[in-house]
């Protein structure tokens, strides 16, 4: 079992967050896992991106080679598309549809979402509006984590677990929204 | 034996801690911070007992670890390379006085200047001053040499550097942890007139640092870090070193490389192991992450010998980091590539944070600016560099820690007016103090603003030496008080700031500006924490 992934956003984000949680269940699945992080200076709003790998077998590099990503998992639209030369020929992109504008020279949304479309697996979605029915709007990084789950190549429910983990700190009610996120988000894709 | 997933900075700071060391010291600087961070974590937990608080600025820090090292105590020190040119006085002196406590020195470098202004190679630190160099591949292997780091500091009496880089300081991997040793006891040099650097003493100590260097030369060759691993392609050998043997391995993930290979993760080494690959290949690839450092070495000045492939001869980009690919290339193997990146994604350099103080801060500057078109903002190291980009564009340098006070005042002297310091808080006190009181001793015509919000902000937020003394250090240094002022960077007070800032660009002297307002991000943190001890409280 090998997974490569490419986890794309902007400086807060939360894709840290959805690197933790694939990373703990990979652990608790006994997998080799290696996370390359961006920390320091793009974290104020710059492009971030992190490279997760999991694997059955020891990992070398902590940088995915281009073209070998399996996913792309993105919380905002235009940071998806920057990875492209990273992404197999059968990867996936899985992507929140809502532009993070911070910049003056940000692209019309519609020519960014028809870039998106020309990726044979692609899933774009309003991430946003999803998590705000589950409660914060905040947990939209979970949303995408759930819609991107089934193509991660771990056990849903050991995901699941990951989640419910990571949050366990912050309270019963910030774990049940995130659950929640997830499990919406986890929907999306099955009606897809 | 615990298995963690650590970045391969907190792996390096467990194994410290494992390793049984009473001091870790550093200022924070990426990728190096989380270093700190990790030890700070665990005796915030209760786990640890360690001293281990932020210090001024790198010297001071490596200082510290010194006079640990010298009461017969194990110590760190940790820093971002820069941080390393900051401690290098202290650094190469270290290695004359030599240690008695095991002391370890990190740099870590950033190859690529992911946020960083060059990407200068420790590794030529260790070779300057004679000091070991250690140069982990992996997080397991940067946790397990930090043990034979100590071990080696202290059978040699010598400082030992362990040098990473951005890629493996901001990884997570899995790491297995040893048990931990206990703290050593205090115990005093025998011979303490080492710490002495007379010359007389030093001339003795610096041929007692020669010899060991030759001896540490031979001791590398055993080393389990440096390996070779022969092939039955012999038309190329292979010397990959530190990181780089993971893109190497990476390229070969389904088959055995077919080539002899060196890694090398411990220096200096000698000629004997570079010989195995030389006897038995006629050309050879040489794989670093940084300069070409053992590149450069082999091929000597002249250069005339055998073929080396590597980053000298364009085999390798000359600058910027290592990546799969880049070996891939270098190799020979074909790589793949996804779809291009369409043209319309632009770039999206980071920013101010929303609601930031300093974006209020400069638009009082450049405001107050506005009168003078012959003037020059020179700045720091910090956040605040982002005024640097538009809309701002506020400031005209950046070059190192507190050289925003002396280039206003060297400006000065050449009879610029208005020359202005910006300069942040923490970057105030790890170089800028000394700068100002060139300033007050000289009556040097600056305005020097310091850009208070309270903390470190760029690398997360840590405590900054100079938070509620800043006023104080100020007029200590002997700036009148009637020019120490203090500005609330808020839209509100927009028109008062700029008047303040114009009052003391027309002072002819030096005065100082403290624009004081709590980060953003820190006081958000801050309130969301307050809140839960509230809630707490409640529930309780």
């Amino acid at each position: 079992m090998k997974s490569d992934i490419i986890l794309a956003g902007v400086g807060g984000q939360g894709i840290l967050s959805i690197a933790a949680a694939i990373g703990l269940a990979a652990a608790s699945n006994r997998l080799f896992v290696k996370q390359s992080e961006v920390h320091g200076m793009s974290q104020r709003g710059g492009d971030v991106q992190s490279h997760l790998r999991i694997s059955d077998r020891k990992i070398y590099s902590d940088l995915i080679p281009k073209g070998k990503a399996d996913i792309i998992i993105s919380v905002e639209p235009m940071e998806a598309l920057r990875y492209l030369p990273w992404l197999s020929e059968s990867g996936w992109i899985v992507s929140n549809s809502v532009p993070y504008v911070n910049i003056p020279s940000y692209p019309p949304a519609e020519e960014i979402t028809a870039e998106i479309k020309k990726i044979r697996n692609s899933i774009l979605f309003d991430a946003e509006s999803v998590a705000r029915d589950c409660g914060s709007v905040r947990s939209a990084n979970m949303v995408i984590l759930g819609a991107a789950a089934p193509f991660i190549g771990l056990p849903l429910t050991e995901i699941e677990k990951a989640v419910a983990g990571l949050f366990a700190s912050k309270g019963e009610e910030v774990v049940k929204i995130n659950l929640k996120a997830f499990r919406a988000g986890l929907t999306v894709t099955g009606r897809a | 034996m615990q298995k963690y997933i650590l970045l391969g900075d907190e792996a390096i700071a467990r194994a410290g801690v494992d390793a049984g060391i009473s001091g870790m010291y550093a200022y924070p600087g990426t990728p190096s911070t989380e270093i700190m961070e990790y030890v700070q974590l665990l005796k915030n937990k209760g786990e640890v007992s360690i001293s281990c608080e932020w210090s001024a600025n790198e010297k001071s820090a490596l200082e510290t670890a010194l006079g640990m090292s010298y009461t017969g105590k194990r110590a760190m020190a940790a820093m971002k390379h820069v941080g390393l040119n900051v401690a290098a006085d202290a650094f190469i002196n270290s290695a004359i006085t030599g240690v008695n406590g095991g002391l370890l020195v990190v740099a870590a470098d950033d190859p690529s200047m992911h946020s960083s202004q060059n990407e200068q190679d420790s590794r030529f630190y260790g070779k300057f001053a004679f000091v070991p160099v250690f140069e982990p591949s992996g997080q397991q292997e940067a946790y397990d040499m930090v043990f034979d780091a100590f071990e080696l500091s202290e059978k040699y009496s010598v400082p030992v550097l362990i040098r990473i880089t951005t890629r493996l300081a901001h990884s997570r991997a899995e790491v297995t942890s040893r048990r931990p040793h206990p703290q050593k006891q205090i115990r005093l040099p025998e011979d303490s007139s080492r710490f002495i650097l007379m010359p007389a003493i030093a001339r003795k100590r610096y041929k007692t640092v020669l010899g060991n260097y030759e001896k540490l030369k031979m001791e590398n060759r055993l080393s389990k870090y440096n390996v070779f691993r022969d092939g039955h392609n012999r038309n190329l050998g292979i010397i990959a070193c530190g990181l780089a043997w993971n893109y190497l391995m990476e390229n070969f993930s389904d088959e055995q490389i077919p080539y002899p290979v060196l890694k090398i993760s411990a220096y200096p080494f000698d000629k004997d192991i570079i010989m195995n690959i030389t006897e038995r290949c006629r050309e050879i690839l040489v794989l670093e992450e940084g300069y070409p450092f053992v590149e450069e070495q082999l091929r000597g000045i002249l250069d005339d010998g055998r073929r080396i492939y590597g980053r000298m001869d364009g085999a390798i980009p000359r600058d910027g980091e290592l990546t799969p690919d880049i070996v891939a290339k270098a190799l020979g193997i074909s790589t793949g590539s996804g779809p291009r990146v369409p043209d319309l994604v632009a770039p999206r350099p980071p920013s101010f944070c929303k609601g930031c103080g300093h974006a209020d801060m400069f638009n009082a500057i450049t405001e107050a600016m506005k009168p003078y078109p012959f003037n020059g903002v020179f700045s720091d190291i910090g956040c605040y560099t982002l005024a640097a980009l538009p809309p701002y564009s506020a400031i005209n340098s950046c070059v190192d820690m507190g050289a925003s006070v002396t280039m206003a005042v060297g400006a000065a002297d050449a009879g610029l007016h208005p020359s202005v310091a910006v300069i942040g808080d923490s970057t105030f006190t790890h170089s800028g103090m000394t700068g100002l009181l060139d300033a007050v001793v000289k009556n040097s015509n600056v305005t020097v603003i310091i850009a208070d919000n309270q903390t470190t902000g760029m690398t997360g937020g840590q405590k900054s030496s100079g938070t509620g003394r800043l006023k104080d250090i100020c007029t200590g240094l002997g700036v009148d008080h009637k020019h120490v002022r203090t500005i609330v960077p808020l839209r509100k007070n927009h028109e008062e700031n700029v008047r303040i800032i114009r009052e003391e660009i027309d002072f002819q002297g030096p005065s100082v500006i403290i624009a004081s307002r709590e980060c953003i991000q820190t006081a958000a943190r801050r309130k969301k924490s307050e809140n839960k001890s509230e809630t707490e409280k409640d529930q309780s």
